[in-house]
């Protein structure tokens, strides 16, 4: 019998914990060369810094923070459309969390709703529907963000909403994908990045088999990897394994929740509602082409981007000059390097994206900082 | 989006496509429409901003447990000691 | 006890200084309430004050209104009591400020004053001088209610910056309660559980500590910013390091269950009948164990100690030997999606 308790208490064991530890420390001399290791999930990043897991981990391991948070990848000029759709009479905006924080070229979006704009967090997706049932004189617009593991959500949303004859609700998506930024970052000629840990929750829903092609392309291991500390752990010792071993293969370590084919069903509904964008721009990685998803044109009815184009901000807007946000989502630079970290940008004012989520890299670092030491190899 | 936990399964109901979940005590419905094979009172499932994204591979699990107290032995037992 | 109307709400009216407003005093306040200081109805109470005092005041605005484990009226009496007790103070003497919403359920208003009237019976202390303003419709969320407080000193040497290297940090029972129920009681996340907010009168206790002469050298009730806010202000306050093990905090599943599905810190959760006690490390076994067998402070533990390391910070030890420190809460509790 499994407990639910195990479920959360087995894969933070602390002496497994060390035990794994001590296994990467014994194998760890014979790498050929140092693990650079990309954590693309910001749900990595955040595990990797609240448990400490840098301090256990030999000098000739680092970890590269990825581009996988998708409140830190959102350009200026998509916080900036959601402020102006915000600030169109009779319409209420929806959004989940985070997102209410970071900041546009002309605030964030608490700003806006501090000057009175109805901006409503949320955390569950369909309770978007009875904001636009309860507010039928209001068109609700649900600012859709997330990479792979959340655009079902949205989906299903979309789905009942035509479902329902709700007429008021429309959508602006900026739903991502992992493997076009997989491939940015490595096809960057500077990147020192050699093997991956893949995020868990995006393979739950999309399978494992994303990233066979990266593992191809790149002869770069990756392994998916749960969010607990003993997932992760056991995930950079199967990276050391193969690496000593000259193999550069998929594996996948999360196994009690992630097949190869992933969710078919949430799948199909992506496919459904679903159109890759040509160009996308992230914040920090420029563009990337099909990076990106957007409502297929039979839901052209139900799209903000469309309805309001004529309202919509398009200018591209560049980050704050000081802030290294972008070399930090590539991997070039560590949260420290950045001069304005922690002086000019903290959480409660961030200058860039990756301050403002607690999975964002400078974020986790501000939190967490001092005491881990880092274990830069840079050559 | 990374934030997703195990919780139990302790009611469905089919018709409206919602299941009732119990996370450490916390109880809560959600979304089941992403889920194509139905789901059983005590299944352990993934949460993510209210709906069920998958069910857990009890077997899975243990097996993996299982795997770490043999690396705990091989790297010579509790290492707290 | 009060026999006014059940079904009716309140008017502006009640806030007129006319009859209605006399009338809703003294039916209200001054039967719930009851004290010759009170009763004497003069422009200001009369005080018998001597010796070294403690004076606090507190402004109360909650949604909502009422939760498990408690109301507004409850959290208005201990919170103020509270922060007297947490000076070594003995709570005598509170004022109490209503701002109404016009239209307010007489009901409700009835029911938290009575839950005011239950909770100062822990403490003994006493309304003696209060104030009552009904504003339109839309000016209030409800009700906002403040109190003041005033109690006579037992104890002259607590302070925030008087945390020495060398002491034990105890924690007087599971941290987060009242956060997580006030979060699982809001609308938007409709969530169950048997949790209940921990809001409690806090004078008993300090009570006994201060009988058994415990040398205490900090106590701080850890609300807003819950537990990693305390521990950060000593830090900074007494220029020591605070070192925390993680496992020795006691946190309850509930509050663990709710933190996992919103990626909330159960340290960062508001308390309010939760304190942090700071004392020399030969006597914190004794400590505990007079809150624990006289306070029902059953899973009151030790979580820490204090040093000369990394002054004006808290760190954080996780049971795998590593470190990390344990910031200051920031920006509004927003569930963590990404």
């Amino acid at each position: 019998m499994l407990e639910l308790k195990q479920l959360y208490q087995g894969f933070r064991d602390p002496t497994t914990i060390l035990s794994l530890a001590r296994d990467i420390a014994r194998l760890a001399d014979k790498l050929p060369a140092p693990l650079n290791v990309m954590e693309v999930c910001g749900g990595h990043t955040h595990t990797i810094m609240k448990y400490g897991l840098l301090e256990l981990l030999p000098s000739n391991i680092e970890f590269i923070h990825g581009p996988g948070c998708p409140v830190c990848i959102m350009p200026k000029e998509r916080i900036d459309q959601a402020a102006a759709l915000a600030s169109i009479d009779n319409v209420i905006l929806v959004t989940l969390g985070d997102m209410i924080r970071v900041p546009g070229s002309h605030g964030s979006l608490a700003s806006f709703r501090a000057k009175g704009c109805d901006i409503r967090p949320i955390y569950d997706p369909l309770d978007t529907l009875k904001i636009a049932k309860d507010n039928p004189k209001k068109t609700i617009v649900f600012f859709a963000i997330g990479f792979e593991t959340s655009t079902p959500m949205t989906a299903v949303l979309l789905q009942q909403a035509e479902r329902q004859g709700i007429k008021n609700l429309l959508f602006h998506i900026n739903h991502v994908l992992v493997p076009p930024a997989i491939d940015a970052v490595m096809q960057d000629s500077q990147t020192r990045v050699n093997a991956f840990i893949g995020p868990a929750h995006v393979s739950v829903i999309s399978g494992a088999k994303i990233y066979r092609s990266t593992v191809e392309k790149y002869a770069t291991p990756v392994v998916v990897s749960g969010f607990e500390p003993v997932d992760v752990m056991e995930s950079i010792l199967r990276l050391v394994r193969q690496r000593i071993e000259g193999k550069a293969e998929l594996e996948i370590q999360y196994t009690r929740a992630v097949s190869e084919a992933g969710n078919l069903a949430a799948q199909a509904l992506v496919n459904q509602y679903f159109q890759t964008r040509m160009q996308f721009r992230w914040r920090g990685l420029g563009e990337i082409s099909n990076s990106a998803l957007a409502l297929k044109d039979e839901f052209a009815h139900r799209d903000a981007e469309r309805i309001f184009a004529d309202r919509l901000p398009v200018k591209q807007i560049d980050d704050h000059k000081a802030c290294q946000c972008g070399d930090i989502l590539r991997g070039l630079a560590k949260p420290k390097d950045c001069k304005v970290f922690g002086r000019g940008c903290a959480p409660e004012t961030p200058l860039g994206s990756c301050m403002v989520s607690s999975e964002g890299a400078c974020n986790a670092y501000y939190r967490y900082q001092g005491i881990q030491k880092e274990t830069v190899a840079r050559s | 989006m990374c934030l997703s936990i195990p919780s139990e399964v302790i009611a469905v109901d089919a018709e409206r496509q919602s299941v009732t979940v119990d996370t450490l005590g916390v109880r809560r419905d959600v979304s089941s429409h992403l889920i194509s094979d139905p789901l059983a009172i005590g299944d352990y499932v993934l949460i993510h901003i209210g709906f069920v994204m998958n069910k857990i591979d009890r077997d899975d699990a243990l097996n993996s447990l299982e795997l770490y107290r043999e690396i705990v032995e091989k790297m010579g037992g509790n290492p707290l000691n | 006890m009060s026999d006014l109307p059940r079904d009716k709400s309140i008017q502006l009216s009640h806030g007129g200084g006319g009859k209605e407003m006399n009338k809703l005093i003294r039916e209200l306040f001054f039967a719930e309430f009851d004290n010759p200081i009170l009763r004497a109805e003069e422009d200001a109470a009369k005080l018998d004050l001597q010796g070294a005092n403690a004076f606090t005041t507190d402004s109360f605005t909650i949604a909502p209104l009422f939760f498990a484990g408690g109301d507004i009226g409850k959290l208005a009496v201990a919170g103020t009591v509270n922060d007297l007790a947490m000076m070594g103070a003995e709570p005598q003497y509170l004022s109490c400020s209503f701002i109404i919403e016009e239209g307010f359920s007489l009901n409700q208003l009835t029911t938290i004053v009575r839950s005011m009237a239950k909770e100062l019976k822990h403490s003994g202390a006493r309304i003696v001088c209060g104030d009552t303003k009904v504003v339109p419709r839309g000016c209030a969320d409800g009700i906002f209610i403040n109190t003041s407080g005033i109690g006579r000193i037992l104890k002259p040497q607590i302070s925030a910056a008087n945390v020495a290297p060398g002491d034990a940090i105890i924690v007087s029972r599971d941290i987060g309660c009242h956060g997580a129920a006030i979060l699982m009681a809001r609308e938007g996340l409709v969530l169950e559980s048997e949790l209940q907010s921990d809001c409690a009168t806090l004078w008993p206790v300090v009570e006994q500590l201060i009988a058994a002469n415990i040398p205490i050298h900090a106590m701080r009730d850890a609300t807003r910013g819950g537990l990693s806010a305390v521990l950060n202000e000593w830090a900074a306050a007494s220029q020591v390091g605070i070192s925390v093990d993680e496992v020795a905090i006691p946190v309850s599943d509930e509050v663990k269950g709710l933190c996992e599905l919103y990626g909330f810190e159960a340290m960062d959760l508001a308390n309010e009948g939760t304190f942090i006690l700071a004392v020399p490390q030969s006597i914190a076994l004794g400590a505990l164990e007079i809150m624990q067998r006289f306070g029902h402070c059953e899973r009151a533990a030790i979580i820490g100690t204090v040093n000369e390391a990394h002054i004006g910070k808290v760190v954080l030890n996780t049971p795998w030997q590593t470190q990390r420190y344990l910031d200051l809460p920031q920006g509004e509790l927003l569930p963590r999606i990404c």
